[in-house]
């Protein structure tokens, strides 16, 4: 089937299989790699991308679920100049990662909870990545970012 | 994973979903935000040869406020149902229950009529709206019925919808006293479904994952109907259940697990009002 997405702004069409998820349109179709396949169960939330600006798990969205809507990736974040995000200045200044696998997906989860609570205290950050795991367990530095990104977002 | 091959058909309305359903029969089903039914495909467990889009039928997208109870549309997210003024205002135990189910990605995604026709037993939604005494509409080929939440759930994952029905709407009664409400749930990470969970509004109290459906307590509702203490309604909470054992926890643990949680379900309903 035919599907169009915009994706980062840009429009993509493209003609998939019919059961092609979100994530692997993205990474495969539209060339954007930073979206990370993790458990591909729902579970760890690598995969977190914006759909229409919240976050969900592209692992278990349909490409054709997000016909005609409006997909933000990391690679979508940085302003055209590559002037980081704040998440993604926040992550470098906090040293919000180890190994970095978990990292794309934790950045779009923070983007989407600073959107829908701009100023969240430090327990409203757990709760709010409890979708996102980091088998680093490299948690205490990404809920410092994430708090520095609100407090520099201000 | 990638789920198995299918034909991918998009409804924008509740008419056209059902007109769907009708010509593609038994081997289609219905996908609302997804969060169950796409992990299911990965894994084999499900495999439709047709499913059939909800995502786009709008007009089952809202809560709206009927005076003795609210109504809310099948294909309203769990972010809506938990962050709704109303429902906070005149139903939290709604609310708060959406708030605990999976985590921001899935409640972005998952919907409460999803939830509820779906009918995990160790799901969090069914088992409020059992407490809640909520209704189901579910509109056929042939009209519409209304179904209370008691008469609903039949089994593991099988409910009284027929096939080519589909679930529109849930209205929950507005309970006398909103604010006696618990919701306890046990689980060992964050996302995980509940071990045990129990919903509480008033002297209600619905347990999850007790069987293979969500179960009212009724030992429990009778013994507080008869005056008894709160320590001594809870001690009943595992009579008339039939919990299951696997890699969480044994029935014996779970039986356990019922008591405790009722009794602080119980002790934060009253707490609260």
């Amino acid at each position: 089937m035919k599907v169009s997405l915009t994706v980062n702004g840009k429009d993509i069409t493209a003609d998939v299989e019919d059961r092609t998820l979100l994530v692997h349109f993205l990474r495969d179709t539209a060339d954007l790699t930073a979206t990370n396949i993790g458990c591909d169960t729902t579970s760890c939330g690598a995969c977190t991308v914006l759909l229409d600006g919240e976050s969900v798990k592209s692992c278990t969205v349909l490409a054709a679920q997000a016909d005609g809507r409006s997909v933000t990736t990391l690679e979508g974040l940085a302003s055209d100049a590559g002037e980081m995000h704040p998440v993604q200045q926040a992550f470098h200044e906090q040293h919000g990662l180890q190994c970095g696998y978990c990292t794309p997906g934790m950045v779009m989860a923070i983007v989407s909870l600073l959107k829908e609570n701009p100023s969240p205290t430090e327990a409203e950050v757990r709760q709010g990545l409890e979708g996102n795991i980091c088998r680093c367990t490299g948690y205490h530095n990404i809920v410092k970012a994430a708090l520095a990104a609100a407090e520099a977002s201000k | 994973m990638i789920p198995p091959s299918f034909t991918y058909a998009r409804a924008t309305s509740v008419d056209e979903a059902i007109a769907l359903a009708a010509e593609h029969g038994e081997d289609a089903k219905y996908l609302a935000g997804g969060q169950s039914l796409l992990p299911l495909m990965k894994l084999r467990f499900a495999s439709p040869t047709v499913v059939i889009d909800l995502g786009r039928v709008a007009e089952l997208s809202y809560i709206r406020d009927e005076g003795t109870y609210v109504a809310i549309g099948a294909l309203t997210r769990h972010h809506e149902v938990a962050n709704s003024e109303l429902l906070l205002a005149d139903i939290p135990l709604l609310a708060h229950t959406a708030e605990a189910v999976g985590d921001p990605q899935i409640r972005h995604r998952g919907t409460i009529g999803g939830s509820v026709a779906h009918a995990d037993a160790a799901a969090d939604l069914p088992a409020s709206l059992l407490a809640l005494d909520a209704t189901f509409v579910v509109r056929g080929p042939n009209g519409e019925r209304s179904v209370p939440a008691a008469e609903f759930f039949q089994g593991i994952f099988e409910t009284v919808i027929a096939p080519g029905e589909l679930l529109t709407e849930i209205q929950v009664p507005k309970p006398a006293n909103p604010a006696a409400w618990s919701f306890q749930k046990f689980n060992k990470r964050a996302i995980d479904f509940a071990i045990v969970g129990v919903a509480v509004q008033g002297t209600s109290v619905a347990l999850i994952n007790m069987g293979s459906t969500p179960l009212r307590a009724t030992a429990v509702e009778s013994a507080l109907a008869s005056g008894a203490s709160i320590a001594d309604a809870a001690a009943k909470a595992a009579e008339g259940t039939n919990a299951g054992s696997d890699i969480n926890a044994s029935k014996a643990y779970r039986e356990h697990l019922a008591r405790v949680l009722v009794r602080r379900g119980l002790e934060e309903a009253s707490s609260r009002s």
